[in-house]
């Protein structure tokens, strides 16, 4: 059962906020879906390895090789807001 | 027949034939969009002018003589998710309402070179998060076989144009059934392709463990024509698997005496439509009259899929959509304090609802002290997925069953229940979590709105399981009826 409390303290680590009325949807909606994965709690997978993805495939290594990337300015056409070839972003140190 | 409502092979054959040019042909399909889609509302952007440079420079290859692959100079549609280079991509979301990839993903990039014509970009749930093209934060779409209901989701757009004739094929991206889902209910053929067949460079993700591109067309040839184009192994994406394309196309046959079909038991039980059962069930009659052997199979774990897939795939997005920051791309808010808050306000007001659905849901599935009782548990119930169908595929070429539960729902109808929208794809997540090709064609008809037939096969095995589905299309006629739009 998670709580007001847990939505708010999620909301934080995703980087989310939400109105009061929101906080309210939000706690009861994640606790059906919750409710509804307790269902994986039925199943033995005391001896069951995890499947992170179906490939048998694990680091994929190419050869180190110098190749054009694509053009800066071409990228910052994208950015909302850039000076001299960076991306702008507000002042973070004091 | 009209020209919206022939294939893609029928078009382009009439098109290297010199009979109609490209250019005629994109500009009617133009006007087609035109003409139905302010009620249809498949198209985000309409790409006029570049689709009718590139019909004009198809139209000049044939005049000098050039061979051109099978797919030259026929119109067609990208899901928004797919990116296209200095053509506007937006995920149906808010936060990338401004978005113009400087690439083009790598499915784009083979069409394009082979011929095919872009005339725009197709709605579809934000971030491809949903089963009705509702969460999409510009417009809605509507089904072409009754305006009043659903195309399904996620890739809504896509199958909604290829239905109503605004484009000769699309493509779609598949999650958890974003491909089959839609088309069922739009009463067209789409495949979700194995995992690693197609390259996902350039495809905004959802969840990287579970999302594969695939067709969208009207008949199952047209499915293998594409699925040539798109497969096969890419630099840019290191889990495309570098494995032999086969020719799709030599694959069909029509005759499929002997084929063994598994039909499992799990699929027909509670919350199907009786309606819907009895179409699948007259289908399978339809496998047995060409000779396949079909007999009943269990895939216990399935009603467990879904819990998982809803873990599996939520703890993904969270981490893949973290990048959405308002720093490099896409929106961002106005009036912030600091960084921090220009993040949680960019976020805040750019993602909609069900995005910030599943953000949440992932984050606390990931968070500590929930990992194992959530993640760590979804994945081993992967595992038992997984064997599930390997030990069916041991004994049978195939899986045969329904696609979705139902047919087309009504606008609105399941909108305030999250829930009830994601067992829209109880029969499609399997195969996601499973990583199977599975195709979904069209099976007749339930109180006039279409329903699908999926039919899943072994990894790589795309080449059986559109030999099925090529052999039921033409045997039993289901892949002519068109909307009346």
């Amino acid at each position: 059962m998670i709580t007001r409390k847990d939505v708010e303290y999620v909301a934080e680590l995703a980087r989310l906020e939400f109105s009061e009325e929101d906080k309210e949807n939000f706690t009861k909606t994640l606790n059906d879906i919750l409710k509804y994965a307790e269902k994986l709690n039925e199943v033995d997978t005391e001896e069951v390895p995890p499947t992170a993805h179906i490939l048998s495939v694990k680091n994929v290594f190419r050869e180190d090789r110098v190749r054009p990337s694509m053009d800066r300015d071409k990228i910052l056409q994208n950015a909302p807001d850039s000076d001299k070839g960076c991306f702008r972003v507000p002042r973070v140190i004091e | 027949m009209k020209l919206h409502h022939m294939t893609v092979s029928q078009v382009a054959d009439r098109i290297r034939k010199r009979e109609i040019s490209s250019e005629e042909v994109t500009r009617y399909i133009i006007d087609r969009i035109k003409e139905v889609d302010d009620r249809v509302g498949a198209y985000i952007t309409v790409t006029e002018e570049q689709a009718l440079a590139k019909a004009r420079e198809v139209d000049r290859l044939i005049g000098e003589g050039e061979a051109l692959a099978d797919i030259a100079g026929v119109p067609m549609a990208l899901k928004d998710n797919m990116c296209t280079e200095d053509i506007k991509t937006t995920c149906a979301s808010n936060i990338l309402n401004n978005f113009v990839p400087p690439y083009s993903a790598t499915v784009y990039s083979r069409l394009d070179r082979a011929g095919g014509v872009l005339v725009g970009k197709t709605n579809m749930d934000e971030f491809a998060m949903g089963s009705s093209t509702e969460n999409s934060g510009f417009k809605k779409t509507y089904n072409p076989w009754d305006l009043q209901r659903v195309p399904g989701g996620s890739s809504g757009g896509s199958a909604a144009a290829v239905a109503s004739g605004t484009a000769f094929f699309a493509l779609g991206s598949d999650t958890g059934g974003s491909i089959r889902q839609p088309a069922a209910l739009c009463g067209v053929v789409g495949m979700k392709p194995t995992y690693g067949r197609v390259s996902r460079y350039g495809l905004v993700a959802f969840a990287s463990s579970l999302d594969q591109i695939g067709p969208i067309t009207r008949d199952v040839t047209d499915c293998a024509i594409v699925l040539n184009h798109i497969s096969g192994y890419d630099e840019f994406d290191s889990t495309s698997v570098d494995l032999d394309v086969p020719d799709f196309t030599r694959s069909l046959k029509g005759e499929i005496k002997g084929l063994r079909v598994a039909i499992p038991a799990e699929y027909f039980a509670e919350g199907i439509d009786p309606h819907v059962k009895n179409t699948v069930m007259a289908a399978i009659k339809d496998f047995e009259k060409l000779g396949a052997v079909c007999e009943e199979v269990s895939l216990p774990h399935t009603e467990y899929a879904l819990a998982a897939y809803y873990i599996i795939a939520s703890a993904e997005a969270s981490s893949n959509l973290a990048r959405y920051d308002g720093i490099r791309y896409g929106y961002r808010a106005e009036g912030f304090k600091d960084l921090k808050d220009l993040f949680v306000a960019t976020r805040s007001r750019g993602f909609g609802d069900e995005v910030k659905r599943r953000i949440m849901l992932g984050t606390y599935a990931l968070s500590s002290g929930y990992y194992d009782a959530y993640y760590k548990k979804a994945q081993k119930v992967r595992t038992l997925v997984k064997q599930d169908f390997d030990r069916v595929f041991d004994g049978y070429d195939v899986v045969v069953c329904p696609t979705s539960p139902t047919v087309a729902f009504k606008a609105g109808e399941k909108t305030h229940d999250p829930l009830q929208m994601y067992l829209s794809d109880v029969y499609t997540i399997p195969v996601n979590i499973a990583g199977l090709p599975g195709i979904s064609v069209p099976c007749g008809f339930v109180d006039g709105l279409p329903v699908g037939l999926q039919i899943i096969g072994k990894p790589f095995d795309e080449g059986t399981v559109l030999a099925a589905a090529y052999a039921y299309e033409q045997n039993t006629g289901h892949n002519g009826a068109r909307p009346q739009i």
